[in-house]
């Protein structure tokens, strides 16, 4: 066996190490994949002997270089005989770089580390939220210039993001709404039966829908359609610093970028939110037809009489603070796309996660200001 | 047995669409040369590469590396195969998720079997032999510099000792220094570790300063082969071009002040 040409790769010897009359004599190869077989640990001796050694890489010879360093702290100075010239050039090589303390250090986490990572969290995130303000401040304030100067709008920008957010969300946006009608009226009918007050459930259609569901279901789809889109598309112009391109040319990215976006966003939700709220009264209506014979005449003249225009408008003034919360948490997150692409791929799923969030928080402090206000 | 090329290429011809970029490509490179692949823009210096490490499947032609068909293998012999070379792409080609020194140990972690330990030693003895500094190791591609990322790519590329180590433009958008201490760590690296270097560069003073051979593609095929000097006395237009304009004078002139 150890006859066979060390230059022939496809065999490979075991490699064995044997201590006799003071001398580490090794054989076979000493590759990658078989060191690992070695138990070099063990017994003290003044020479390496590596006559018998066939194939030989860089991990080989790091398992040399750590039995010699082993009996360097034994006190004793080994000596390395039988090596060829291109072994003694690799153990140099190893000598000059493998690093003096051998153990890599474990990172031990104690309960101080977690404590520090979670302040370190803390301030993060609080950092992040106070930039998050200051970015909703440069929106709104670039948003009033543009408006105190009309000529710097770029409409042909904002009209194609309000296709983008607005025209083309229509049939989702729709489908959602209607299903979630038929979805209230047929739960409804089930309860309201029990006492024999079917024809409320226009009340409880009208109301949850107008006030509450249609605007905020619209919402949460627009912010994973298009909050995720304005992240991605920021995020990765970014990446290839077409946004730093922008600056050196004079052009502000808040204005070029976020504003048309931001302003498409507030133009478009109040209008999706009007169609979700056509839809879902119409799917209520049906399913209150066919599940509990109220006839559309009966829903109409019910829903005209008994709901007040205040749902519908208490709804729909929700619908432009959505699209704020929407509009500057996926361009914020898009700006702090870095340079890999990895935090592409976070940042949105963040955007997302994040203006859900808080369109909901914000649709909990209105209900609570208009139960105060008595609306 | 010696004399045989480490990679040799035959006939080899790759499309894309209608356009052909190897038309008929020859190539041997020998065991233990640093070996230059110059051409113009275009020319499929990258393409070739490519096809030879077997990300790209050529139309027509032969490639064997160690003597063994890279296109007409078993999916078993093509990832032995593929254990015995290394590439180094350009930019390094780092996993953006994990750290330098997990990049350098996925390699040995989806390869063999090897205990925390010793994977995590010869990641970090692999990471200062390209000159990296140790706290480089925790650092995340993203927070490298690209001379950095270049280098942390190529001890991704020799992780596992590999026989050939294949280089894309390792010295593109390196600055002179960066670009000559590049030179220097692939040369010192062939002799500590017995590579055979596939280089395809554009880097005149790569040229002269480390490669044993150069091979010139154009028209769709391997023009010329030989040394630095040889490539003076190529009589075709892109050659001379390249090889006898201002930029390759200075090289030369550089070369023999030092």
């Amino acid at each position: 066996m150890n006859k066979r040409d060390p230059g022939a790769m496809t065999q490979t010897n075991r490699p064995q190490i044997s201590l006799s009359d003071g001398v580490f004599v090794l054989q076979g190869d000493l590759l990658i994949g078989t060191i690992e077989d070695l138990n070099m640990s063990q017994g003290v001796a003044q020479t390496i002997d590596l006559s018998g050694v066939g194939q030989f890489d860089t991990a080989g010879a790091w398992a040399v270089v750590r039995l010699e360093r082993r009996l360097q702290a034994a006190g004793i100075t080994p000596q390395i005989v039988g090596a060829s010239a291109l072994q003694q050039d690799l153990l140099a090589t190893l000598r000059q770089h493998m690093p003096e303390d051998d153990t890599v250090a474990v990172v031990s986490v104690s309960l101080s580390d977690r404590l520090e990572q979670l302040g370190r969290k803390t301030a993060a995130a609080l950092r992040e939220m106070l930039s998050m303000v200051g970015f909703l401040g440069r929106v709104v304030a670039t948003i009033g210039g543009l408006i105190l100067r009309p000529g710097r709008i770029r409409w042909t920008a904002i009209v194609h993001h309000m296709q983008q957010v607005g025209l083309n969300a229509v049939p989702i946006v729709s489908l959602m709404a209607f299903l979630i009608g038929v979805v209230l009226a047929f739960q409804g009918a089930a309860q309201l039966r029990q006492f024999g007050a079917e024809v409320f459930v226009v009340d409880l259609i009208a109301i949850s829908i107008l006030r509450e569901l249609g605007i905020l279901l619209t919402a949460i789809i627009v912010a994973g359609r298009s909050g995720s889109a304005f992240t991605a598309a920021i995020g990765s112009m970014k990446m290839r610093e077409e946004i730093d391109a922008m600056r050196t040319l004079g052009l502000d990215p808040i204005e070029v970028l976020v504003a048309p976006r931001v302003i498409a966003l507030i133009l478009m939700l109040p209008v999706l939110g009007i169609i979700a709220n056509f839809a879902g009264l119409l799917g209520g209506a049906i399913m209150s037809w066919i599940e509990l014979g109220v006839s559309p005449g009966v829903f109409q003249s019910r829903l005209v009489s008994n709901t007040g225009v205040w749902h519908f408008g208490v709804g729909l003034i929700k619908a432009p603070f959505f699209a704020l919360i929407i509009g500057i948490v996926g361009c914020f997150e898009g700006m702090q796309v870095g340079g890999d692409a990895e935090s592409l791929g976070r940042l949105t799923s963040t955007s997302v996660v994040l203006s859900i969030f808080l369109v909901i928080a914000a649709d909990a402090m209105f209900s609570i200001f208009f139960a105060i206000m008595g609306v | 047995m010696a004399d045989d090329p480490i990679i040799s290429v035959r006939g080899l011809v790759n499309r894309f669409g209608t356009h052909t970029v190897h038309d008929g490509l020859d190539l041997d490179v020998r065991r233990g040369e640093i070996i230059g692949i110059v051409g113009g823009s275009g020319t499929g210096k990258s393409v070739l590469l490519r096809a030879v490490v077997g990300l790209l499947k050529p139309a027509e032609g032969q490639i064997t590396v160690f003597g063994e068909s890279v296109r007409d293998t078993s999916a078993a012999d093509y990832r032995r195969l593929r254990r015995r070379w290394g590439v180094m792409f350009q930019d390094g080609a780092l996993f953006s998720s994990l750290n330098v020194q997990q990049n350098v140990e996925a390699p040995m972690r989806e390869q063999l079997d090897l205990s925390d330990e010793t994977r995590e030693a010869l990641a970090a003895i692999k990471v200062r032999m390209v000159g990296l500094p140790d706290h480089a190791l925790q650092k995340m591609p993203s927070e490298l510099s690209g001379g950095m990322r270049k280098r942390a790519g190529f001890a991704r590329a020799i992780a596992l000792d590999p026989e050939i180590v294949f280089l894309d433009e390792p010295t593109a958008g390196l600055d002179p220094i960066g670009a000559a201490a590049f030179d220097t760590l692939t040369a010192q690296l062939r002799r500590a570790l017995g590579l055979t270097v596939f280089l395809v560069t554009h880097d005149l003073d790569s040229l002269h300063a480390i490669c044993d051979r150069i091979a010139v593609l154009a028209e769709g095929r391997v023009l010329a082969t030989g040394t630095m000097a040889e490539m003076q006395d190529v009589d075709h237009p892109w050659v001379q071009a390249y090889f006898k304009g201002p930029r390759a004078r200075a090289a030369i002139a550089q070369k023999e002040t030092l």
